[in-house]
């Protein structure tokens, strides 16, 4: 158990740098998700904590101490693989006893930490299988069982759920957050995507490009994104944006139609984002109100999600939430309010985050 | 699939004749040949023959001289086998780690494979000759009396050290390919698991190469058994004495050296065995790929 620390961490391959300057600091015990699109550099990070990559620039400090020029096994880590990477020739057994056997540790006592970390992720009846033998979701397990029996002082996992199902999916995610919140141990997870993010992360660093745009709790970084990039990548189906103007106290949209503007935002370019479950059907031709054309209805049980332009013409896309059983029909026209105090204003330039209105 | 289906019975029979015709006049023929030498012995001027059922096979292995021919087969093959492997294992896993040039390297390990057997025989007994070869210098420096003309050890150092030498570039190649089929995160998996490169060597690498290793154990098998007459002719003549005699090498020496075509034919037929089965063995078990995953 320990803290891990990255400060202002780089990396370059030869002249092009792909990480630009990442820097957090992980309290012991505590679960941190690193999220993005592919290429982002969520793995280059990852594996120079695990130091399977050489950190170019900066520091990374597990327990206190610097581990830059230490080997992978001289860290005291544990990595989960997005293949598992699991042992081919050996048992699930002599997969998990392994890193055990290396450290020294031999005979009954191999056996009952074996047997203990089975027992946790339910495979004991599979110990003496070999890998090609197993399921996805049981290989998926070895490779966390391989991971946490050897009691590190902290787990490294690299998208470790996207090669199972859907379904397996959703109940790994909530069997790693209940084993990690049992063992407590400091936790790196890496994945491309948000749900999992968000369900599992105490914290998230939200990345782009090898720039980590935004670091806090999913629900701040949900409420309170700090760019467009990030309020857009967040979320699901991902925010509205529009182009607008803020002038003589009003935000003007494309369409012509007009929002009350946010106090104590200048005038000039800005972009208007708003959820889709922040837009509310409204009396036709309600004051305040977005009038939308509906292009298609997705439903999808409990909720359907409209698809719709802004205004009549061919303006902006739109999207948002209805009740399932009480959806409007295709080339319907509808009113829509923003719910107050949800919507987001960023600066047109800078995309940075300005106000909520 | 369809299957192409031909009207006549000839055009077939034509097409595969010219292999037909090969195998036939080159291995079947001669094969034959053997099989009926081998049962004949012939007066000594080469006259008449005359039937003498398994007598040959009998002479043949109740001779001390073939016994020691296969002994010497035994040993020769399990030290070129041995050390052809060793090296191009420890040469392909230190190219794996080259960065730059790798492609360079690769190509340079791959040359000795286009040097014929006799060729590379030379070669190696002109390095080492010990009047004038420019190696010989190197036994010599370290105190030994270095002269594999009349050294028998000597002797069966050099021809295993021709042929080994030889047989590196084709082991390097499957090693090579052997080492890339390895996933990388199995390497990485250990290294955070704790093992450093030795162990991680020993316990991971090892293991999963374990079937190129079985393949290149058969064919470098054959290899020393079979396809080393060139080296061993140009490097010893099977001498000295015949200390680096091998069964093939004898079955010529006996055949067209010393004119016994009917011991020469039961040996050659007993190496056909043997060949036969060692196919068999490989077809047998390497066939059937090992699957991991
Ligand atoms: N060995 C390398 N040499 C050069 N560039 C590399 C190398 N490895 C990765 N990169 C680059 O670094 C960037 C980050 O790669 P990385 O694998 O960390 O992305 P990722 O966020 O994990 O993506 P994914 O979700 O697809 O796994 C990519 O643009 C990639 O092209
Ligand atoms: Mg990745």
């Amino acid at each position: 158990m320990a803290t891990l620390s990255l400060n202002d961490v780089r990396k370059s391959y030869g002249k092009t740098e792909v990480i630009h300057g990442v820097s957090i600091d992980v309290e012991d015990g505590e679960f941190v998700v690193i999220v993005g699109p592919s290429g982002c550099g969520k793995s280059t990070l990852l594996r120079m904590v695990a130091g399977l990559e050489e950190i170019t620039r900066g520091t990374i400090d597990i327990g206190g101490r610097e581990v830059n020029k230490l080997e992978p096994r001289e860290r005291d880590i544990a990595m989960v693989f997005q293949n598992y990477a699991l042992y081919p020739h050996m048992s699930v057994f002599d997969n998990m006893a392994y890193g055990l056997r290396i450290a020294g540790i031999k005979g009954d006592d191999l056996k009952a930490r074996v047997g203990k970390a089975a027992e946790m992720l339910g495979l004991t009846t599979l110990l003496d299988r070999k890998p090609r033998q197993l399921s996805g979701g049981q290989r998926q397990r070895v490779a966390m069982g391989r991971a946490l029996v050897r009691e590190p002082s902290a787990f490294l996992f690299d998208e470790p759920l996207s090669n199972l199902d859907a379904k397996l999916r959703v109940s790994m995610r909530l069997q790693i957050k209940d084993l990690q919140r049992r063992v407590a141990t400091t936790s790196l997870y890496v994945t491309h995507d948000q749900v999992e993010a968000m369900t599992l992360a105490d914290r998230l660093i939200v990345m782009n490009k090898g720039v980590a745009e935004q670091i806090a709790t999913p629900m701040e970084i949900y409420d309170n994104p700090a760019n467009v990039f990030v309020a857009g990548f967040i979320g699901s189906p991902a925010m509205n944006f529009f182009p607008a103007r803020i002038e003589g106290g009003h935000l003007h949209l494309a369409d012509g139609s007009q929002l009350p503007a946010p106090a104590g935002v200048s005038e000039g370019s800005v972009i208007l984002g708003i959820r889709p479950e922040h837009l509310m059907p409204a009396p036709l031709d309600a004051e305040g109100s977005l009038s939308v054309r509906v292009l298609a209805v997705e439903t999808l049980g409990a909720d359907a999600f409209v698809h719709a332009t802004l205004g009549d013409g061919d303006a902006d896309a739109i999207v948002f939430r209805v009740p399932g059983h009480d959806r409007p029909a295709e080339g319907e026209r509808v009113s829509l309010m923003v719910e107050p105090g949800k919507a987001h204003v960023f600066d047109a330039a800078t995309e940075r985050r300005i106000a909520e209105a | 699939m369809n299957r192409a289906t031909f009207p006549h019975f000839w055009l077939p029979l034509l097409l595969i004749a010219p292999q037909l015709a090969i195998s036939a006049i080159f291995f079947y023929w001669p094969a034959v040949q053997a099989l009926y030498q081998s049962v004949l012995r012939e007066d000594p001027f080469g006259l008449r023959s005359t039937f003498v059922g398994l007598a040959n096979f009998r002479n043949v292995l109740a001779d001390p001289a073939y016994l020691n021919a296969a002994q010497v087969t035994v040993v020769f093959s399990l030290l070129t086998a041995g050390f052809s492997m060793a090296i191009a294992l420890l040469l392909a896993v230190q190219a794996e780690k080259v960065v730059r040039g790798r492609g360079f390297y690769r190509t340079l390990m791959i040359w000795p494979y286009a040097v014929a057997p006799a060729i590379a025989g030379m070669l190696w007994l002109f390095m080492f000759n010990p009047s004038f070869g420019t190696l010989a210098a190197i036994p010599r420096a370290l105190g030994i009396r270095w002269d594999p003309l009349l050294n028998s050890s000597q002797a069966m150092g050099l021809v295993v050290a021709a042929a080994s030498w030889k047989q590196i570039s084709y082991n390097f190649l499957f090693f090579v390919a052997g080492l890339q089929a390895i996933p990388k995160s199995l390497i990485e998996a250990s290294a955070i698991d704790g093992a450093g490169p030795v162990r991680r060597f020993w316990t991971i690498v090892f293991p999963l190469l374990a079937p190129t290793t079985f393949f290149l154990l058969v064919v470098n098998t054959v290899y020393a058994l079979f396809d080393t007459f060139g080296i061993i002719h140009a490097v010893t003549s099977g001498g000295p004495g015949k200390s680096t005699e091998t069964l093939v090498y004898k079955v010529y020496n006996d055949g067209f050296v010393n004119l016994l075509l009917g011991s020469s034919a039961a040996q050659s037929v007993m190496l056909m065995v043997l060949v036969i089965c060692l196919t068999a063995f490989q077809f047998k078990y390497i066939e059937r790929k090992v699957h991991y995953g």
